[in-house]
């Protein structure tokens, strides 16, 4: 499904932050992205989010050369992406409930068709009662988890997840990381950038660790 | 039936918990920067607005004066010896209406002639004691003026003292003015238009620079360009619409009001003074029409530079996607 193959990337006329990386995210997978402070996780988390091009190497994705796809293209690409970032991004003037429903609303889906869907996720990342709060009056925690329920509403083919439980306590991490579990279930790869091995220790998951550029892969 | 209390209560839960509020906007109602854009807006509407219904006025007025100095011609007789003067302008006056193009023909009789030399003479002062030469003012056709050069043969044959002066000269001179006024009011205007359209660009530059982070939470979500570029032109062109509208709206009020006063006050001192300084504040159709234009057409600039401003954000972001030294290092 993603394939890097001698991968580099510098920023201007830096050293390389990330260096020869070669892997696959087969479909379906699990893996725990994982490294010290500044490895370069989130560079990684952008590649494969198509929103960086490597200076090096090849990266394909959905059988597809990222180089050679046009720029217009690429929404369409990323909606076979879920992804959460660490800075949340949500919309303050949207509530809880449209933040989430947002990627299915550019989509042009109809309300009637999306609704139940939206508030039965809510209730599942345990916002039932948030449901028309709007994102400043959130704790870090909430914030997160409707940051996760926005990517994963469309139960994307990859979900990619920026430090998804730093913000929440050991409970709904578990709560969070049972919802990722039962998503790759259904058939979606995941891949979450951690530093949490408490969360890694809980499921038995090929681990990708980052370490001053390189990439060391436990399967 | 009656349905059991718990069930009612958790239906009601239930209830209770889905209500939601109708889905906001895209993209969020006016804020601080929007409210500030519409007022820029709303101020070089206004001036534009104004601007236009004064090069209109002047125009008009130009045209007004070119029109008036080239329906008339007048033919003077000069007194000689032996000359039956008021033969001579029946004359005249016969010979010019016979002529295609003349629309009237009317002697200055001696009481008026007074009146127009009593400046220079003095009342009271007997004309037949001096030469005064005596005038016939012909209204043409403008559309269709009579032929000159033939006019002023067959005057000469038939009365050699009369001379026929068209007015050419003064025709002329009034046209250039006119043609010069029109000319630096077209360019002020020019140079307003420009000076608006600038302004409204980089003010709805500036109120997009603040929804920048929306421009990007949508193109990651799986937004298409023309998605977003739709969504943010829409809440733009209600502003730029609401702002031009209320311009130009106060700007066309305020020509209606002064026409209004105008008309009220006639023969004041203080409207004596104004028109003589500006001339009448009334606008034509076309002023009014002009102002209309000014608004769809400044409404129209704040939606596409909101357009193309979403277009550049986005390929700005895929510039950074390209070349990570643009990038945030993350």
């Amino acid at each position: 499904m993603i394939h890097f193959e001698n991968v580099g990337l510098r920023y201007g006329m830096g050293p390389e932050v990330l260096r020869d990386l070669t892997f696959d995210i087969p479909k379906r997978s699990f893996q725990f992205l994982t490294g010290p402070s500044g490895a370069g996780k989130t560079t990684l988390m952008r590649l494969l989010f198509m929103s960086l091009k490597p200076t090096r190497g090849l990266i394909r994705m959905f059988d597809r050369d990222i180089s050679m796809i046009p720029g217009e293209e690429l929404p369409l690409l990323r909606r076979r992406i879920g992804i959460v970032f660490q800075d949340f991004r949500l919309l303050d003037h949207m509530t809880t409930y449209e933040n989430v429903a947002l990627p299915l609303r550019v989509r042009g889906k109809d309300e009637s068709s999306y609704r139940s869907d939206v508030i039965e996720l809510l209730k599942w990342v345990g916002l039932g009662e948030r449901i028309n709060v709007l994102p400043p009056v959130l704790s870090g925690g909430e914030k997160q988890r409707v940051a996760i329920a926005r990517a994963l509403i469309d139960q994307p083919e990859i979900l990619l997840a920026d430090e998804p439980t730093g913000n929440v306590d050991p409970p709904m991490a578990q709560r969070l990381l049972n919802l990722f579990i039962e998503l790759n279930r259904l058939g979606t790869a995941v891949i979450i950038a951690t530093h949490d091995l408490t969360l890694m220790d809980r499921v038995n998951a090929r681990r990708m660790i980052l370490s001053e550029g390189r990439l060391d892969i436990y399967d | 039936m009656t349905e059991p209390a718990d069930s009612k209560r958790d239906s009601g839960r239930k209830e209770r918990l889905v209500t939601l509020r109708p889905l906001a906007p895209i993209v969020p109602p006016v804020n601080v920067s929007g409210r500030a854009l519409m007022v820029v807006i709303a101020i070089m509407s206004f001036l534009c607005a104004v601007t236009l219904g004064a090069v209109t006025m002047v125009q008009e007025k130009a045209e007004a004066w070119q029109g008036d100095v080239s329906r008339e011609i007048t033919i003077q007789i000069k007194p000689e010896e032996g000359l039956d003067m008021e033969t001579a302008l029946t004359e005249v006056r016969d010979i010019v209406l016979a002529v295609p193009g003349t629309l009237s023909a009317d002697i200055v009789d001696r009481a008026s002639t007074a009146r127009l030399l009593e400046p220079w003479l003095g009342e009271g002062f007997d004309m037949d004691e001096l030469p005064v030469p005596r005038l016939v003012i012909v209204t043409i056709d403008e559309t269709a003026p009579p032929d000159f050069a033939a006019m002023r043969q067959t005057l000469a044959e038939a009365v050699p003292a009369a001379t026929l002066d068209d007015h050419r000269a003064w025709a002329d001179r009034l046209i250039a003015m006119a043609r010069i006024t029109v000319f630096i009011g077209v360019g002020i205007l020019t140079l307003m238009l420009a000076t608006t359209m600038l302004t409204v660009i980089f003010a709805t530059r500036g109120a997009m620079a603040g929804n920048r982070h929306i421009v990007e939470v949508l193109h990651f979500v799986g937004a298409e360009t023309s998605f977003i570029a739709s969504q943010f032109q829409k809440r733009f062109l209600l502003i730029g619409l609401k702002g031009a509208a209320f311009g130009g709206g106060v700007a066309a009020a305020a020509f209606v009001l002064l026409g209004a006063w105008q008309s009220n006050t006639i023969a004041t001192a203080l409207n004596d003074q104004a028109t003589a300084l500006f001339g009448r504040f009334s606008l034509s159709g076309a002023g009014y029409f002009g102002i209309v234009g000014i608004v769809i057409l400044i409404a129209a600039m704040t939606a596409l530079t909101t357009r193309l401003t979403v277009i550049r954000t986005i390929r700005e972001i895929d510039r950074q996607r390209a070349d990570p030294s643009l990038a945030e290092i993350g």
